[in-house]
């Protein structure tokens, strides 16, 4: 006998070997949930190692997704019910789950070998390991075979089935139709009948068997509410797919071509395969020899009138903090993409950190000031992408889009956007109006409000320059070793910087009032986990706000009157202060801090524990509400 | 401007800056000569870009009257190469120094050339880093003293037209700085080729390294000391034409012969044979002459027009992003 779970969200995960297909099955699970009118945030764990011996715990692959009644943000803390495929999947992921939660446990590899490789001494379900939890054994790769027995597939390929079938029966317990992975499966594997009908059949065998074992209940059904989604047409994406298509979309929002070169590091990589593919959407892009090659190849871009983007990471983009600079000097439009990781050096790779606030804002020689976004969500990968090209090309400025591989990763439901809702992005055109010494060209003629100056590339008669590294004259663009010139250039370019301020829109609180006793800072990823904590607490009747910051620099130019309207201000971010040394440097703001650089994103009671710290200080003696320790999200 | 070309001249690629090379400079010339050619080949201002690293030589998108950009110091290649993405039909010459392009940018050159991106790459070795004041650089001679190596340096240098080859380079030329005729003739060929373009020009540092090729380019030894290769024709040098290169067999080596008592023995050049391109760059003096002129060319399509024939319209974009949002399974809520 099991128990339903009847819950306003529920946070599962799917683990076993690299080979058990657990992130196809992860994604697949995701579109019917999607369908079923579920809000979703997913999580992908890969094995660091690119091919672990089987069976062992660094092999281990893992999907988390939380679905549910919206608004879901985060991909959640512990699971509720973990799919394990193998004696080390239940291994590594046993410690992160909810008590009592239910493990769906497929028991073929639970041999003595099997467990010798996870490093069991003796077997969990005997040991006494799974007291507590709700534990559903089935050997589902000998069910799966015994589906797809008809089929005379291999008997490797036959147990290559058993993803669809424990697809198929996790689809039961949640009531899920199982059309929209029989279609997928159908067009996926249209050229391989045999393993096409063995899939299907694999699918419907799961279903079947919960159907069948209903009777005695046996397996439980998993129960959600569902989400009030706004009307509209909705897709899932992912965050490097979403930044892909913000990138395209800049480009034709600016009726330009874009030129996209990179340079192959972990974990920004995602973005050049996906753009790859965007070459009907006037996307070019380039692999260069390296890091550096990669920025001055999107400079050269720029320089011939395409949006020139280049991507990497921290290290990779420590390499074009020259060339950068080089843009910043000529005053071309640059796209930097920084996929962050932890560091520093090679630090880790494959790890999540919000390492490069410092290195976008203050990384560079001498007075190099640039502006810089951050992505918060998944989709909201594509409005940053759109807002960082409008940026560059409204101001002829290199811009900053810090975005890291958990965003790349993950996934959630996003509206459809409408792209007659996005302005164009305009140039500034040459101003014919100036008066002007004779030879003079008007390749400076700035813009009065946001200081940018004429997009004049080569190709066009009569406008022939010369420009580059070397200070120029602020009028002429001519090489000037003038002191006072060098002076009036540096103010220039802090003043272009300062002036993008003009053009973003104010600061809004995400969740909350205008004022109170605390408000949360973040930017980035850890919108998510932040929005949660910040959404529980004050349930609990805590005056808490959430500010989650797109516009890191400039600030948009009423955050610091936004905040001087609370008693207590808490930067929590995955690093050890950046944002917190950029609020007390550009706005005297002096906040305490939460900071973890452990590379895993926030746990969302990590965050309510710091808040309700923050509002004790505030409250005085006032005692806070207790908090449950974890936090599901949306629960 | 009218879409009819009128004529240039070479007074109409010259600017208005003042010229600030050292007098006496071997780039005074090559500037002569590029703005020349520039005229002769009927290059439009407008559609010519120069893009320069940084040093010396990396000056001389200043005193062309076309587009230029000075970037930073190795990457020129780089930055040209992403020009050429964005606009393939410009005419794009990069100059590089021994230094830009040899030490600091030697793997963005490597990557231009074996690319074959359509880019004349004039790499002005004059064995020293002039800018900085004098140090040996990557080109010079072992033994060479300067303010870095004042007991004389002692590292190999590279040699750039065998760095070239190695590259994949499949045009590779020289020309000395005061030779008018030669290098006009291997910047002419440079513009009209199709692919990645390498000009080395041994240019003279009147400051640092005055003379330093002087061995092949004074007026006294220049005949014996210099050939310049012309395909299809024989490879003679020297008073009259009175020496050729052969093949000596035995050593696989090139050997000097008399031009008249050998005549069957003495080589044709042909431009398309690597291996005869390998050893006219590896001869050096005293021994053999320096050989000048287009000493390899063997064209092959440019990285622009593959890269532009990979994409459905060119950059053009053939699909919108409102539909390409939709190429997944989407669903509505009502």
């Amino acid at each position: 006998m099991t128990d339903d779970i009847d819950s306003e969200s529920i946070v599962v995960r799917f683990a076993g070997d690299s080979g058990d297909g657990v992130q196809l099955m992860g994604t697949q699970f995701v579109a019917a949930t999607a369908l079923a009118g579920s809000d979703f945030a997913t999580f992908p764990d890969y094995p660091a190692e690119i091919r672990a011996p089987a069976g062992t715990t660094f092999g281990v692959s893992a999907y988390q997704i939380n679905l549910g009644a919206g608004p879901i943000t985060t991909a959640g803390d512990a699971p509720r019910v973990l799919v394990a495929f193998n004696p080390a999947a239940l291994k590594v992921n046993l410690p992160s789950i909810e008590r009592g939660a239910l493990i769906v446990l497929n028991t073929d590899s639970f041999t003595s070998r099997g467990l010798a490789k996870a490093g069991y001494d003796q077997d969990p379900r005997k040991s006494g390991a799974l007291d507590g939890y709700q534990v559903v054994e089935l050997d589902i790769a000998k069910l799966a075979a015994e589906a797809v027995a008809s089929f005379g597939l291999s008997k490797s390929d036959a147990g290559r089935c058993k993803n669809f079938w424990a697809l198929g029966l996790v689809q039961w317990m949640f009531g899920h139709d199982t059309s929209a992975v029989e279609e997928w499966v159908r067009v996926k594997f249209a050229s391989n009948e045999s393993i096409r009908d063995a899939n299907l059949a694999a699918l419907a065998a799961g279903h079947a068997y919960g159907e069948t074992a209903e009777l005695t209940a046996a397996i439980p059904h998993l129960r959600t509410a569902r989400a009030k989604f706004p009307p509209g047409e909705y897709r899932g994406v992912r965050g490097s797919e979403a930044l892909a298509l913000g990138i395209a979309a800049a480009g034709e929002l600016a009726g330009r071509s874009v030129v996209f070169c990179s340079y192959p590091i972990t974990p920004a990589s995602p973005l050049l395969h996906r753009l790859a593919r965007m070459g009907d959407l006037g996307v070019g892009v380039f692999q260069a020899e390296d890091e550096i090659a990669a920025v001055c190849a999107a400079i050269g871009a720029s320089y011939g009138g395409a949006i020139g983007v280049t991507s990497s990471s921290g290290p990779g983009i420590a390499l074009k903090t020259e060339a950068i600079g080089l843009a910043i000097n000529a005053e071309l439009p640059l796209l930097v993409v920084d996929s962050q990781r932890g560091g520093p050096s090679t630090g880790l790779p494959t790890k999540t950190e919000q390492s490069d606030l410092y290195q976008a804002v203050y990384g560079r020689n001498a007075d190099a000031p640039l502006p810089v976004v951050a992505a918060r969500s998944p989709s909201d990968c594509f409005e940053t992408a759109i807002e960082a090209v409008r940026i560059a090309l409204r101001h002829m400025t290199p811009v900053f889009l810090l975005t890291d591989g958990y965003l790349a990763n993950a996934a959630e439901p996003w509206r459809i956007p409408d792209m007659a809702d996005y302005a164009p992005i305009e140039t500034n055109a040459a101003r014919a109006d100036q008066p002007r010494a004779a030879g003079e060209l008007p390749i400076f003629d700035r813009d009065p409000e946001s200081l940018g100056r004429p997009w004049i590339t080569p190709g066009m008669p009569g406008l022939m320059h010369r420009i580059g590294g070397l200070e120029k004259d602020i009028r002429t663009g001519h090489i000037s070793y003038d002191a006072d010139n060098h002076q009036a250039m540096t103010q220039l370019r802090a003043d272009k910087v300062a002036a993008v301020a003009k053009f973003i829109p104010e600061q809004q609180v995400d969740l909350g009032a205008d004022h109170g006793d605390l408000a949360v800072i973040g930017w980035g990823s850890t919108f998510g986990a932040l929005y949660q904590a910040v959404r529980a607490v004050s349930r609990q009747g805590g005056r808490v706000s959430l500010i989650h910051v797109r516009y890191l620099n400039p600030f948009p130019p009423n955050l610091a009157e936004l905040l001087s309207r609370f008693e207590r201000v808490l930067v929590a971010e995955m690093n050890m202060g950046q944002l917190a040394t950029l609020l007390r440097d550009k706005l005297g703001v002096q906040p305490t801090q939460l900071n973890k650089v452990t590379g895993q994103p926030f746990l969302i009671s990590e965050v309510v524990a710091a808040i309700q710290r923050e509002l004790q200080h505030v409250q005085g003696a006032q005692k806070p509400s207790a908090v449950n320790a974890t936090y599901g999200g949306g629960r | 401007m009218s879409a009819t070309a009128t004529a240039l001249t070479a007074k109409d690629f010259a600017t208005p800056q003042e010229v600030r090379w050292c007098p006496g400079c071997g780039d005074y010339a090559i500037l002569k000569t590029m703005t020349r050619v520039l005229a002769e080949v009927g290059a439009r201002p407008e559609k010519t870009v120069f893009v320069s690293g940084i040093g010396c030589s990396s000056r001389f998108p200043y005193y062309v009257e076309t587009y230029g950009f000075h970037t930073i110091h190795g990457r020129a290649p780089a930055v040209a190469t992403g020009l050429k993405l964005a606009q393939p039909d410009l005419d794009v010459w990069v100059v590089t120094g021994d230094g830009d392009g040899l030490s600091i940018g030697g793997n963005h050159l490597l990557h231009a050339l074996r690319r074959n991106v359509g880019l004349k790459i004039l790499l002005f070795n004059n064995e020293v880093y002039g800018l900085t004041k004098g140090q040996y650089s990557p080109t010079s001679r072992p033994g060479t003293r300067s303010p870095s190596t004042p007991g004389g340096s002692f590292d190999a240098p590279v040699a750039p037209g065998l760095f070239a080859l190695g590259a994949g380079a499949r045009f590779i030329a020289r020309g000395v700085d005061v030779d008018k005729t030669g290098l006009g003739s291997v910047l002419a060929a440079a513009h009209a080729f199709e692919g990645a373009a390498f000009v080395e020009i041994f240019q003279n540092c009147i400051v640092y390294n005055d003379d330093v090729f002087s061995a092949f380019t004074s007026k006294e030894r220049a005949a014996d000391a210099q050939i310049h290769v012309r395909h299809g024709e024989p490879l003679v040098f020297g008073e009259g034409g009175r020496k050729g290169l052969a093949f000596d067999v035995k050593t696989m080596r090139l050997a000097i012969v008399d031009a008249e008592q050998r005549r069957g023995d003495v080589l044709n050049h042909d431009e398309t044979n690597a291996t005869l391109a390998q050893l006219l760059l590896a001869m050096a003096p005293p021994e053999f002459p320096v050989a000048l002129g287009v000493v390899y060319r063997n064209p092959a399509e440019s990285f622009e027009k593959q890269f532009y024939a990979r994409y459905p319209n060119g950059l053009e974009r053939t699909a919108s992003v409102a539909d390409v949002l939709r190429r997944t399974s989407t669903w509505r809520v009502k």
